[in-house]
């Protein structure tokens, strides 16, 4: 649905349920506070971020570009090989055993892990947020209406 | 001192006085670059002397390794030298008369600018002529062989202002390098056949081998003396080479380089003596060489082409008794020329020197009394080429002769011509030059002055050597003990073993001796006839004839050449180049060029800068890479 | 509530499926980023490719008790947010320049 619908607006409102979804199996998978993270990070911030350009920029059916048929069937055909050759690959991995399911998707135990083996990492994390927002504000930044008038 | 050093230092010292005037170049103060040089071979020539005389006490042979140089495979050759007594007479020579020359140099090149370049190489040269001489094995024997030709082309170009000069200059080098090939070629199948380059190894061997081989070797070896050595037919080189200056004509091409072929067949003696074929044709080529030369220097108006002949006749000479196996001789008669050839082009430098530039006999003439040291030692100069007792010609030449006459008569009658020929054409420069008429400007004649001391001090040394000289070979015959051959008889050992023994009796030899300085005197006779009192001049190039013009213009041999060798050979250049040059070549390139431009034109329309297209070939380019290593 | 939180869940679901979901996932995004010529929407879908690869590391982590797999996914999940908000810049930048965000037109790096 994110890829056929016409309307870009729609193509993110569906975008936002298959998220959902995604966290729906996060809490399956025993992984809690990732499932709500997921949902505050995705759901919340960034497809609303989308929301936002798409109506900034008035993107609506009408004007939404079309590829030709033949790019089309191709991209078709060629994801469709993708499919065949990844799913071909990994036929055979189900060795795994299951090991008896502990706690580690809860909070306290993550930050654990987190900060105790990951410090560093996360201490970078917040500087490449700190660095993407100010690159964002630089690139955002509108020449023609902020220039001063001379 | 021990010996190992003093041998090593022969060789270096003049390398060494080469390194530093070359390197310094024009800042270095002349008086100071001429004592470098002078200084150098004078101490090698003490070293030498050294071990002469260590050698004539009774010592064995001195071999020393330097270090290894080369050692390939089965292929072994060391940097090694071998003092025995043909390589320490050889030493002398060089040495001594070298360190003359260069004392000559520091009068005669006084005003000339490139002073320390001269110098420089003059060093250069006695280094190379060293290490032929000294080498102990076939390589580093090549290698002064053709350091020796490499300095003679920067010698003889030493003027390279002179178009001309350059010309016979590539001359000389080039046809050093066709007999070259021949002598590398021999050295080849030397180490082929006898494994090692090495006399030491070689020369024991030599009768173990087929009597084939040895003749295709000395074959071989002989044309590359024949090429250095200026024998028949690769000689034209030596008198276009006069247009050096003197004294390197004096050291080039008559005391030392040219000599290097005969020293060579002479080191290779066991194996010419096993293969008398090439020994024949050694000395067929030498009396050729010896008879044709004489003949045109009979024509020859340039002070310096006279000696040149004269140099290439007498070294026909020498061939030719290395020819009939006496070996001794030929090394005997190449010291005492070495001398008088070197006094008799240092002369010639003199007049020229005195005449500012003058070298048409032409226009010379009754010069002995104003320069007379230079013509006394000129005439002793002549009368020791000419085979005049008590002079040091008389005794060598006669020795060679009297050797001829044992193995081949017809061989002797040839020399005996040429020798003739040999005193009436010296005598001919002689009274041309110095008696007579005074036909020079008269500018000229009014500055004319003897030259300074630096000139005339070796001039004079010379001709004291020229006349004593001989008496170190003076044959039993007449009462003496031919010290030379018996000092060179080690070397030359097992080639008298192999030679068949006649023995002149006393008296033939005494008539033979006694005919032909008759003969000779006759020759000179004939000549004060025709040029002092009949004052003949020789003519005007345009007003030749005949016989006379053919014989002047040197037989035409050069046009020969020029016609059957040079221009075939650019003819053949020019094909190369339009054929293959052009069309192959240069075609291959251009395409490798032309393929990768048209090429990166299809390539460039992969970059249509539109992302849609990117991430479809990233997809399939993921696809591919997973399709590829799962399926392996 | 509270014990309900502590229960842990016990895995019932053979690992083979969520690797198939998660390419069936990863494959739909790459068809969207194919299919679609609207600049903005291929992002959409190249997030829908992170989103597939999250899912098959949080499983894996489940599967063998490891937290690393969340807390790598817990930094994809910031790296994500970063791109997104500058590539969402460009973008806007682009509009600005070329009134359009047809993939088609935006070939300034056209060789």
């Amino acid at each position: 649905m994110v890829v056929f619908s016409k309307n870009p607006v729609y193509s993110v409102l569906y975008l936002i349920i298959t998220f959902f979804a995604i966290a729906g199996h996060y809490i399956l998978l025993n992984a809690q506070f990732l499932a709500v993270v997921h949902v505050i990070v995705y759901a919340g911030a960034i497809m609303v971020l989308f929301l936002y350009v798409i109506m900034l920029l008035n993107l609506n059916q009408e004007s939404e570009p079309h590829k030709s048929t033949l790019l089309k069937i191709a991209a078709v055909a060629s994801s469709g090989l993708l499919l065949v050759v990844l799913v071909g690959s990994l036929r055979g991995v189900s060795q795994v055993v299951s090991k008896p399911g502990t706690e580690i998707g809860l909070v306290k135990n993550l930050g654990q892990v987190l900060f105790n083996e990951f410090l560093f990492p996360f201490e970078i994390t917040s500087i490449l947020l700190l660095a993407a927002m100010v690159g964002v504000v630089m690139v955002g930044k509108d020449e023609e209406h902020t220039k001063p008038n001379n | 001192m021990s010996y190992s050093l003093i041998i090593t230092l022969i060789p270096i010292l003049p390398l060494l006085g080469f390194l530093l005037i070359a390197l310094n170049g024009k800042r270095l103060v002349r008086g100071f670059a001429a004592l470098i040089a002078c200084g150098s071979v004078f101490i090698s020539f003490g070293f030498s002397l050294t071990l002469f005389i260590k050698l004539l006490n009774g010592a064995e042979p001195f071999q020393i390794t330097l270090f290894n140089w080369i050692s390939a495979g089965s292929f072994n050759a060391t940097v090694g030298f071998l003092i025995d007594p043909l390589s320490s007479l050889m030493l002398l020579i060089i040495t001594g008369v070298g360190f003359l020359i260069h004392v000559y140099s520091i009068g005669y090149m006084h005003d000339d600018e490139g002073f320390n370049r001269f110098f420089s190489y003059l060093n250069l040269f006695v280094f190379f002529m060293l290490l032929l001489v000294m080498g102990s094995n076939y390589l580093l024997m090549f290698v002064g062989w053709e350091g020796v030709g490499l300095c003679s082309y920067l010698l003889i170009g030493f003027w390279f202002k002179n178009q001309d000069y350059n010309d016979a200059a590539n001359k000389a080098f080039i046809m050093n390098r066709i007999g070259d090939l021949g002598l590398i070629i021999g050295v080849i199948l030397i180490f082929v056949h006898f494994g090692s380059v090495n006399y030491a190894d070689v020369f024991p061997k030599a009768d173990a081998v087929g009597t084939s081989i040895l003749t295709l070797i000395t074959i071989l070896l002989f044309i590359g003396a024949m090429g250095k050595s200026a024998q028949i037919p690769l000689y034209t080189w030596l008198p276009d080479a006069m247009a050096g200056p003197t004294p390197v004509s004096a050291l080039i091409h008559a005391a030392t380089m040219v000599t290097a072929g005969v020293y060579m067949v002479a080191r290779n003696n066991i194996l010419y003596s096993l293969s008398p074929i090439a020994q024949e044709l050694v000395l067929v080529v030498g009396l050729a060489t010896a008879l044709f030369a004489a003949t045109i220097a009979l024509a020859q108006n340039d002070i310096k082409k006279v000696l040149a002949y004269s140099t290439v006749s007498q070294l026909g000479l020498m061939f030719v008794a290395l020819g009939v196996g006496a070996y001794a001789s030929g090394i005997f008669h190449m010291a005492t020329h070495a001398f008088f050839k070197a006094l008799l082009f240092l002369g010639a430098g003199s007049v020229i020197h005195a005449l500012h530039g003058e070298q048409d006999i032409r226009n010379m003439g009754g010069l002995r009394k104003h320069i007379s040291i230079t013509y006394l030692t000129f005439l002793i100069g002549v009368l020791a080429i000419s085979g005049i007792p008590p002079f040091a010609g008389f005794f060598s030449k006669d020795e060679i002769l009297a050797n001829a006459f044992e193995q081949n008569q017809i061989a002797w009658g040839v020399a005996v011509v040429a020798s003739l020929l040999t005193s009436f054409y010296m005598f001919r420069l002689l009274f041309l030059v110095f008696f007579g008429n005074e036909r020079a400007s008269e500018d000229k004649m009014h500055h004319i002055h003897e030259s300074p001391k630096s000139i005339t001090i070796p001039l004079m040394v010379l001709a004291g050597l020229s006349t004593v000289g001989g008496f170190m070979g003076v044959p039993e015959v007449m009462g003496g003990g031919n010290w030379v051959g018996k000092f060179l008889s080690p070397v030359f050992a097992k080639s008298a073993e192999l030679k068949l023994e006649h023995h002149l009796e006393h008296s033939t030899e005494l008539m033979l001796m006694g005919t032909i300085v008759v003969l000779t005197l006759v020759m000179i006779a004939i000549a004060y006839l025709r040029y002092v009192s009949k004052a003949h001049v020789p003519a005007v190039e345009g007003e030749l004839t005949g016989i006379h013009k053919i014989v002047y213009h040197k037989y035409y041999v050069d046009e020969i050449y020029d016609a059957l060798v040079v221009k075939p050979l650019y003819w053949f250049s020019k094909l190369f180049d339009i054929i293959i040059e052009k069309s192959g070549i240069d075609k291959v390139v251009n395409l490798a060029g032309e393929a990768v431009y048209d090429w990166s034109k299809i390539f460039r329309l992969m970059q249509n800068g539109s992302l849609g297209y990117y991430i479809f070939v990233i997809v399939i380019g993921v696809i591919l890479i997973i399709a590829f290593s799962y399926t392996r | 509530m509270k014990n309900t939180l502590n229960r842990t869940i016990e895995m019932k679901i053979p690992i083979e499926y969520y690797i198939w979901l998660s390419t069936v996932l990863f494959t739909i995004g790459v068809l969207g980023v194919l299919f679609r010529r609207n600049a903005i929407i291929i992002f959409a879908c190249i997030e829908l490719m992170l989103n597939a690869v999250n899912l098959l590391m949080v499983a894996f982590s489940s599967y063998h008790n490891d937290a690393n797999g969340q807390v790598f996914v817990f930094f994809i999940m910031a790296v994500a947010a970063a791109e997104v908000a500058v590539g969402l810049a460009i973008l806007v930048m682009m509009y600005r320049n070329t009134k359009s965000v047809d993939i088609n037109i935006l070939n300034r790096l056209k060789g």
